[in-house]
């Protein structure tokens, strides 16, 4: 009896685990409950850190050997291999959506704004990490000078690549788009930023994880809610692959 | 007086299936990028100091390669987790479980009480009232150690809470630093999983104590 009792009990909770797991994750209530834990954290993390806490910054030697790129490591068009050619002459950056004053910005607009430059480190959602030297204006500048409505609640960073067929994108809370160290850069490691790494233009997004740091940026879009975005979910894997929204954690 | 206050019985069940969660979704992470690193930087396989082997898909959850659902079960077990083991250390030091079956004198730490606890077991004699100093110094490693490890080097390698605690990352020795500790210690855990379980199925008698409460053989704890 006792014999029977525990291995009934143990194939039984196994079978219970495995079967729970999946049917929870698939169901509604399984997703509230992994959104719940995910805004946890970042309540959590906001609460430690504030708004303007800075994530930490190095020294030159610190910076790794290389940067790695990962994701799209180019775009697929011929006007992105032109401008790449010629050092993006037309390429432009609009700044658009809840804004007074929508703005087109050429490469020689956005350097001649007051410049960040800061050494961060880079953590993939993968688990790998890479230090680099980073240059460009705030992102808190751009939409201070496109003057954002108040009725703005996220900045969506619109991209020109497209990754499984489907165009990246990410956004940000207002918080992240004013941190000290979000910041639209054209440079790193004091070079024009390499093709791998988004030329001519990412986001630095430092206290959360790589795939919110876009690449290839086009645009700059403030918006009062997320659900009309691409599928609803705030960006490109957030869609298409389920990933955290919130990628500090 | 039962053996197992209530609090130590809540904590052990939610604590184990926290972990089971934390431990198969993190074998799931792992396979994302299978080289560990020192420092703070690491991406080219040629600096990692290891080569993790990929998990097969039986041992994950999901039972399937998929780093999104990994990390919602990793980030929502972690939550009872964490919470759990500052509350039972709360509890243990207040309500003498700490003081009374834990923690260890010098006498405890000498070759012949470790013999001598390992000879009692050997033999087939049940742990008498408290625990051996073998038992002591295992589960001091674990609360103390371990899964105290799991916590801060799980911190550590959040991008959202190193601007909060810099220390923290530096403590480690950088975030690639934390990550790998974060592999050893979670693989010292189950270690100690395996072992925990293996023993409490010899002595099927233990786990039911560890649900009902079971009683305390005061006339043992002298012996």
């Amino acid at each position: 009896m006792a014999e029977i009792g525990r291995r009934g009990l143990l194939a039984g909770i196994a079978a219970l685990g495995a079967g729970a797991c999946s049917k929870m994750a698939d169901s509604d209530t399984g997703r509230s409950i992994f959104n719940a834990a995910e805004d946890w954290h970042r309540a959590a993390h906001r609460t430690l850190a504030g708004r303007q806490r800075l994530a930490p910054e190095y020294a030159p030697e610190d910076r790794s050997p290389s940067f790695r790129g990962n994701g799209s490591l180019t775009v697929d068009s011929d006007f992105y291999r032109a401008q790449l050619g010629q050092g993006f002459p037309e390429w432009r950056l609009m700044v658009d959506g809840l804004v007074e004053r929508p703005l087109a910005l050429g490469l020689a607009d956005i350097r001649a704004l007051p410049q960040r430059t800061q050494i961060t480190r880079h953590d993939c959602v993968e688990g790998w990490s890479a230090i680099g030297e980073w240059t460009g204006p705030q992102l808190g500048t751009l939409l201070d000078a496109a003057n954002v409505r108040e009725q703005a609640n996220f900045i969506v960073l619109r991209c020109a690549d497209t990754l499984y067929g489907r165009e990246y994108y990410e956004s940000i809370d207002m918080v992240d788009a004013y941190h000290p160290q979000t910041i639209i850069a054209h440079a790193l490691n004091g070079e024009p930023l390499p093709e791998k790494n988004g030329a001519p233009l990412r986001a630095r997004i430092e206290r959360q994880l790589g795939y919110k740091h876009a690449k290839f940026l086009t645009g700059i879009e403030a918006v009062a809610s997320l659900d009309d975005i691409g599928q609803g979910k705030g960006g490109f894997w957030e869609d298409f692959a389920g990933y955290q929204w919130y990628a500090g954690i | 007086m039962r053996r197992h206050l209530l609090s130590t019985r809540l904590w052990h069940w939610v604590n184990a299936v926290a972990i089971v969660v934390l431990f198969m979704s993190g074998l799931n992470i792992s396979n994302a990028h299978r080289y560990l690193y020192w420092g703070n930087y690491g991406f080219d396989p040629a600096d990692a100091w290891a080569k993790v082997i990929r998990f097969p898909a039986w041992t994950t959850i999901p039972q399937r390669y998929d780093l999104a659902e990994a990390r919602d079960w990793h980030n929502l077990a972690v939550w009872p987790f964490a919470v759990g083991l500052l509350l039972i250390w709360i509890a243990m030091l207040v309500n003498g479980h700490f003081r009374r079956d834990l923690a260890t004198g010098r006498r405890d730490w000498t070759p012949r009480a470790f013999i001598a606890s390992l000879r009692a077991h050997a033999g087939g004699k049940p742990a008498a009232g408290g625990y051996n100093p073998v038992q002591k110094v295992l589960y001091g490693l674990v609360f103390g150690v371990l899964l105290p490890a799991m916590v801060l080097t799980g911190l550590a390698i959040s991008p959202g809470i190193e601007p909060a605690m810099p220390w923290l990352v530096e403590g480690l020795g950088g975030r690639q630093s934390a990550r790998s500790l974060h592999f050893i210690a979670a693989w010292g855990i189950f270690g100690f999983f395996v072992i925990h379980v293996v023993m409490a199925l010899a002595g099927w008698r233990l786990i039911g104590e560890m649900i009902t409460g079971g009683r305390r053989r005061e006339e043992a704890d002298h012996g």
